[in-house]
């Protein structure tokens, strides 16, 4: 019998099975098994969370291999890990040492101010950032096999991951109204493939997996994305940056499963401890903002 | 007929719209009192230390293991570990089925493969003769059967993917993620 592997359902088909779930940002071993004992269905790996690259300024490259090489080694789920966006060899050295699925992500410094990697050309399945629907399906364009939107990572403040899903989901339901003769000009428009633009007008949903990420930093943060119609969520800063991480990782997760559930939602909030402090986006000078990049 | 399918982490979706493709009622079961009125349930694929532990927090364990023994309930890949009653590491399990599954037997994301099953029990039910086209996706291995458990499919290589025990059923791969509804009509046919 013929196997194939590396194929478009399978670079998909994991996203998919991380649907309803959270993925958390770790930058150690132990973090990343409190993830997994929490019922993280993935882990990020990086050396530093994005509240951390802020702060401290300079280039944010890769992780070190071997570090995300321990983490790959201490737990069962799958471990993504970041490169920069169109830095392709930081991406093949992430191929070759294992990972699950690659982020090719604003929050690391860009490696090219025009392109992105074409991801069509690797093994591994990537997972790209976007602000609205546009950048979204020139992501998938290049081979992302799952999405996530931006949000502004590393600020606690969730009001941009708000917006960009409701401006991603809007896109597909106006989509739905328009006619076939209106969609050459939405692709224009919007910068976005033709094809991938009459399939999203055909079947109403994004061509993959769709997460929000960028600013969750409560239960109740991650429920509202997912009512917002998300598939699942990248909490990043705002677990390991918090007060009690393990067990602010666990009312995240319930959260995400029972996201229509007030009651159970009203009970996972309580006695959290801290939450990691904020940075009002709203007040943010435009320069630092990293939702920006990627184009 | 009404199916359920364990709504807790995974790709749930995908499962409750091929039931639906076919014409079965369906139901998203997160709490034990989501399984009243079910004919059956699917433990759908995802990551199975996240559904074991949420079956945990939210006491379905037991009501999941009553149900198994009146019911039929169908696992795809997290499901068939979720089902068995060894995956060789320390998490929760339901142990309805006596088989023993190794997680991520066939590697890492990189090595997750398609391939075409020749699995006659299925080909027979549907009246139908060609190959079943199964994805594996960090796929487990179910590593031996037991007791009244048996084999459904295997690898060239002999390696099992596929088993079932009277009306329970596990696969390593995702018939919900093909266009091929013959596994889910299969498990309607135990379910009925």
């Amino acid at each position: 019998m013929e196997t194939k592997t590396g194929t478009w359902i399978e670079k998909k088909g994991l996203a998919q099975m991380l649907k309803g779930g959270v993925i958390m940002d770790v930058v150690n071993a132990e973090q990343a098994k409190i993830a997994e004992d929490a019922g993280a269905c993935a882990v990020m790996a990086l050396e530093r969370v994005p509240a951390d690259i802020r702060a401290d300024g300079g280039v944010a490259r890769m992780s070190d291999p071997d570090m995300i090489l321990k983490i790959i080694d201490a737990v069962s789920i799958p471990v993504m890990a970041k490169c920069r966006i169109g830095h392709f060899v930081e991406a093949q050295i992430l191929e070759a040492i294992g990972v699950d699925y690659i982020d090719e992500s604003e929050v690391l410094t860009p490696a090219d101010e025009e392109h992105h990697i074409l991801k069509h050309n690797f093994k591994v399945p990537f997972v790209c950032g976007c602000r609205n629907i546009g950048e979204a399906l020139r992501r998938i364009g290049e081979g992302a096999a799952m999405i996530r939107t931006k949000g502004e990572a590393g600020t606690g403040d969730v009001v941009e991951a708000v917006r960009h899903a409701r401006t991603v989901i809007g896109a597909i339901r106006q989509l739905q109204t328009m006619g076939d003769e209106e969609l050459m000009t939405f692709a224009k428009n919007n910068g976005a493939p033709y094809e991938l633009v009459k399939e999203v007008k055909q079947t109403g949903r994004m061509p993959v997996v769709n997460f929000a990420a960028g600013g969750v930093a409560t239960p109740a943060d991650a429920a509202l994305m997912m009512q917002l119609g998300v598939d699942g969520v990248f909490v990043g800063s705002g677990i390991f940056k918090s007060g009690d991480p393990a067990r602010r990782a666990a009312a995240i997760v319930k959260a995400v499963t029972h996201y229509q559930d007030a009651t159970i939602l009203a009970e996972v909030s309580k006695n959290l401890g801290e939450a990691m402090v904020g940075r009002n986006v709203s007040q943010m000078p435009e320069g630092e903002k990293l939702a920006g990049r990627g184009w | 007929m009404k199916i359920g399918v364990l709504a807790l982490q995974g790709d749930f979706a995908e499962h409750i719209s091929m039931l639906k493709r076919i014409g079965v009622e369906t139901a998203e079961v997160r709490l034990p009192k989501h399984l009243d009125g079910l004919d059956g349930l699917i433990i759908p694929g995802g990551e199975s230390t996240t559904i074991g532990k949420l079956a945990v927090a939210y006491d379905l364990i037991e009501p999941l293991k009553q149900f198994g023994k009146s019911h039929a309930i169908w696992g795809t890949c997290a499901g068939a570990i979720f089902l068995s009653k060894d995956a060789r590491s320390n998490q929760p399990l339901l142990g309805l089925m006596d088989i023993k599954v190794q997680r991520n037997a066939f590697g890492r994301q990189v090595d997750s493969f398609e391939t075409d099953l020749e699995i006659d029990e299925l080909m027979k039910a549907t009246g139908t003769e060609h190959p079943y086209h199964a994805i594996f996706i960090r796929a487990p291995l179910i590593e031996s059967v037991h007791g009244s458990a048996k084999i459904l499919s295997a690898l060239d290589d002999g390696r099992i993917v596929a088993a079932q025990e009277g009306h329970l059923l596990a696969t390593s791969f995702h018939p919900e993620l093909t266009s091929d509804p013959r596994f889910h009509e299969y498990f309607i046919s135990l379910a009925s």
